[in-house]
């Protein structure tokens, strides 16, 4: 039981100005196992295992590696002392192949040619030994993310790395592809090599390390062995109090139809058909699911909807109304004016202007509203107040209207978001991604205000790339896939039976639902 | 990342400040190897700019040009554009202030010609700036290419229309004919001789100026439509998102800002020259694009800068009139490290202020 562990973090701390990102860090990892680094976003996971790959020096602490104390100054020195990282955001080069991918800022000499030979010959050594299969000719833009992540993982074994951090690996990965990733792991773990695993998704730590640290606002709070610990524990530990992670919500009583889509098709600006004559329909008192791994058109269909994107062909038909999408010019003021809300997937990039105070960014979009103005001015009294009774429904923190949104946290941005949208009472809510980068206290917050609007009798349009955020708040689910509506599932809805429509294997037996797709 | 947050004194005086000293310390060493005393210098300029009556009043007439470019700047930069056309804009708004004036000034006093000065300096101007404004919006041809382009349009446009339409008639002069008094706005200094402003030109125009100001800033700060304006250039996704036309936040914006740089026009030919001559623009229009910066794009702070801008040209005329050997280029030089500090070089300080300023503290439900 004494053995060296591969690696030791003693009281490593880092600040960025003033914010505290590691406090007193210690964490060993075990050789030959799997070790999960689990927290909320903004816990600091990335910043330790950062530090731990050379980006950031710790401000103080040790770091051992092997048992030796180490000075880790960039990423080149991380990689000589062994130690490999496969980043959430693939690091390839689009237009290499994959050969040339893995050699890239490894090539032996000046000239190529001896080089390329020999990692060849080592490429397929480590296949063979890892059971990772690709083909090394195949260029990087060709292949799926499943395999461009094989990619990132090959790259750093053939820097000959002990230790893999894999950092929110699974994020683009549909659930097949994850459970490949995991046999991987395993692979890489008998064979004898370090792993470290960093998620918030507590199912991967469960089925896949063997040891999970926790990390809380900077600190690491707990390390438990994963056969010893449960679900609920971990989450209790990320979040500092119990949480709930089951949507409560009664039965839908669906209404009459509120918006109906109607063989819509959707050209991005490449001239790829991003959406492809989906049709379906969302009634009162329902929300309806949209599940599929992202890319797969759910954003295009949405903005489309809510006015930001021009469609190519379709119809839509809201309240009763009937536009005809591929020649309306029909913008996002003018869907909001038919009562349609929209929370929108990236809150940063579109649902918020960071810049601006609270308040501003509370009528965004709603801005010219009679009751906001006072002949030529904004009332910006009426706007105040109005954003202090949100601050207040919706539990913003900190509650001051005043303060620019990017001093915001993820989820009081997004209750921001959701407060503004909500509050205008929508006849029919598109909803994208409501919990992306957003805590887990205040995930259970949105998703109850989520179900207290479908239960007020409005129809919900929810785009999601988290299959549990789906499967527990839908009451019907639609699967996209290279643009279509591949499938429609109940509330019930199997979880591999979803991941297997999210994958793009054919539905054949399944008979569409009433109301649903064609 | 954001560089910190701090106290808004901090952004809008200390800062500005820090940048200032820098800009004359840099200087300073300048006048110290051409061989005079920095501290000289620093005198003459700023008795000349501000010692005496006339001074001032100069000082304020530069100073009244320098808050229409200002504003014009700031306008479209609350939009996200970089209008560096003001030059162009504010000369042929001189054609409108022209027209007010040659078609009314012999039948209706100043008061009667002024509004329509202001209209037809602001129309001129926003036309000028609405061919490269509709480009952007719907070509995405860049602002900055085509206003630049269109400032050497402008040059060439008003010394043919001078030279083959508006000039005089037996004159050799690519002018028009001098105004009469109807369409000359009244000198502060006939209209305050307690000033002494002396034979200062500062006129009527620095209170059409600072009503600009204030204009300005309701229209940013407390309309629809500066909300939309400041929503489309901090972040044009999000401004679709709310339904903001990006065609018609651009155009307008654009139009404002020329027509803003237009109106510098008033101050030049109906408050100064009382006729329309060829150049009277003079770097007036690219200056606005330092004095907005500096100002940080508000009207308090262009209004400030303007007038620094102010001391900086009268003073400046001062200092090589009393130091020979600081010749007029000195002066540009002086004034370009004043913009290169409190503009280009804007963050410069920025960070370690923010270090010294905030005290480290644990993470407080921040987003990593």
């Amino acid at each position: 039981m004494s053995e060296t562990p591969a690696i030791e973090l003693r009281k490593i701390n880092k600040s960025f100005g003033p914010v505290h990102a590691n406090k007193d860090i210690d964490l060993v990892v075990k050789k030959g196992s799997i070790h999960g680094i689990i927290g909320e976003n903004g816990a600091g996971k990335s910043t330790l295992m950062s530090i731990l790959y050379g980006f950031y020096n710790a401000d103080d602490g040790d770091i051992l590696v092997d048992g030796r104390t180490v000075t880790i100054s960039d990423s080149k020195h991380a990689i000589a002392l062994g130690i490999g990282m496969v980043h959430q955001h693939f690091m390839l080069v689009d237009n290499f192949s994959v050969l040339e991918n893995v050699v890239l800022g490894a090539e032996d000499s000046g000239l190529l040619a001896g080089g390329l030979a020999r990692a060849k010959r080592e490429l397929k050594r480590l296949e063979e030994e890892y059971e990772l299969r690709v083909d090394p000719e195949a260029l990087i833009q060709d292949l799926p993310v499943g395999l461009q992540q094989r990619v990132e993982i090959l790259k750093a074994l053939y820097r000959s790395a002990e230790v893999l951090i894999l950092d929110e690996p699974t994020g683009v990965l549909t659930p097949a592809e994850a459970d490949h990733l995991f046999k991987i792991l395993n692979v890489l773990k008998d064979e004898g090599k370090t792993i470290l695993l960093i998620t918030h998704k507590l199912r991967e730590i469960m089925a896949v390390t063997d040891t999970v640290s926790v990390m809380r606002r900077g600190e690491m709070v707990a390390t438990r062995e994963t056969a010893g610990t449960t679900m609920e524990e971990l989450a209790e530990l990320m979040v500092g109090r119990s949480v709930l992670l089951r949507v409560d919500k009664k039965p839908a009583e669906p209404g009459a139809p509120v918006l109906e889509v109607e063989n819509l098709t959707v050209t991005d600006k490449r001239g790829v058909q991003a959406v492809k004559d989906v049709s379906f329909t969302v009634r009162a008192g329902e929300i309806v699911g949209i599940a599929g791994v992202s890319g797969n058109g759910q954003s295009e269909l949405l903005e489309t909807l809510a006015g930001i994107r021009k469609a190519t062909s379709g119809k839509l038909k809201i309240n009763g109304e009937t536009i005809d999408l591929g020649a309306s010019t029909l913008d996002a003021a003018d869907m909001r004016d038919k009562n349609m809300g929209h929370v929108p997937e990236d809150r940063h990039r579109m649902g918020l202007i960071n810049s601006f105070a609270e308040y501003e960014n509370s009528i965004l979009g709603y801005h010219r509203d009679p009751a906001y103005s006072k002949g030529l001015l904004m009332d910006l009294a009426v706007i105040r107040k109005n954003a202090v009774a949100e601050i207040e429904k919706y539990d913003i923190r900190p509650p001051n209207p005043m303060l620019k949104t990017a001093s915001f946290s993820g989820g009081n941005q997004q209750k921001i978001v959701l407060a503004r949208e909500i509050e205008r009472d929508p006849q029919v809510l598109l909803v994208g991604q409501p919990t992306r980068g957003v805590d887990i206290g205040a995930i259970e917050f949105i998703h109850r205000r989520l179900v207290e609007l479908r239960d007020a009798g409005k129809g919900i349009l929810l785009v999601s790339v988290e299959l549990d955020e789906i499967r527990g708040l839908s009451d019907r689910v639609l699967v996209m896939f290279d643009g279509r509506i591949v499938g429609e599932r109940g509330a019930d809805a199997d979880e591999g039976d979803l991941g297997l429509l999210m994958a793009g294997v054919d539905d054949t037996h399944s008979a569409p639902a009433e109301g649903g797709v064609q | 990342m954001s560089a910190g947050r701090l106290p808004r004194w901090v952004d809008y005086v200390l800062i500005p400040f820090l940048n200032l000293a820098a800009a004359f310390l840099v200087s300073g060493l300048v006048v110290i190897l051409i061989g005079e005393n920095p501290l000289d210098a620093v005198r003459i300029l700023i008795w000349g700019s501000l010692g005496y009556g006339e001074g001032i009043g100069f000082t304020l007439f530069y100073a009244t040009n320098f808050i229409f470019t200002g504003l014009a700047v700031a306008v479209a930069f609350h939009a996200g554009l970089f209008n560096i056309g003001g030059e162009g804009q504010a000369y042929v708004g001189g054609l409108g202030v022209a027209f007010a004036c040659l078609a009314l000034d012999r039948y209706v006093p100043w008061y009667v010609t002024l509004p329509f000065a202001i209209l037809g300096s602001a129309a001129m101007g926003a036309a000028w700036a609405f061919i490269p404004a509709w480009l952007q919006a719907t070509r995405g041809s860049h602002v900055v290419i085509t206003t630049i382009m269109f400032n050497f349009i402008a040059s060439s446009l008003m010394v043919y229309l001078l030279n083959n339409m508006l000039k005089k008639a037996g004159s050799m002069q690519p002018e028009t004919r001098t105004f009469e008094d109807g369409g000359r706005l009244p000198f502060l200094n006939d209209l305050f001789p307690s000033f002494g402003f002396g034979y200062a030109p500062v006129n009527l125009s620095l209170f059409v100026a600072l009503a600009a100001s204030v204009l300005v800033w309701l229209l940013i700060w407390r309309t629809k439509l500066g909300f939309e304006i400041r929503s489309f250039g901090a972040n044009a996704t999000a401004a679709v998102y709310a339904g903001i036309s990006p065609v018609k936040t651009i155009v307008i914006a654009m139009l404002i800002s020329g027509g803003l740089a237009g109106m510098m026009a008033i101050n030049e030919i109906m408050g100064s020259q009382h006729r329309l001559l060829i150049d009277f623009v003079t770097g007036y229009g690219f200056v606005g694009i330092a004095v907005a910066l500096m100002g940080r794009a508000h009207p308090v702070g262009i209004v400030l800068a303007a007038i620094l801008f102010g001391m900086l040209y009268q003073g400046g005329a001062e200092l090589s009139f009393e130091m020979p050997n600081i010749t007029r280029d000195m002066i540009i030089v002086i004034q370009g490290l004043v913009i290169l500090f409190a503009g280009a070089l804007e963050h410069m300080f920025r960070p370690a202020i923010v270090r010294l300023l905030t005290p480290s503290r644990p993470l407080d439900a921040k987003e990593a």
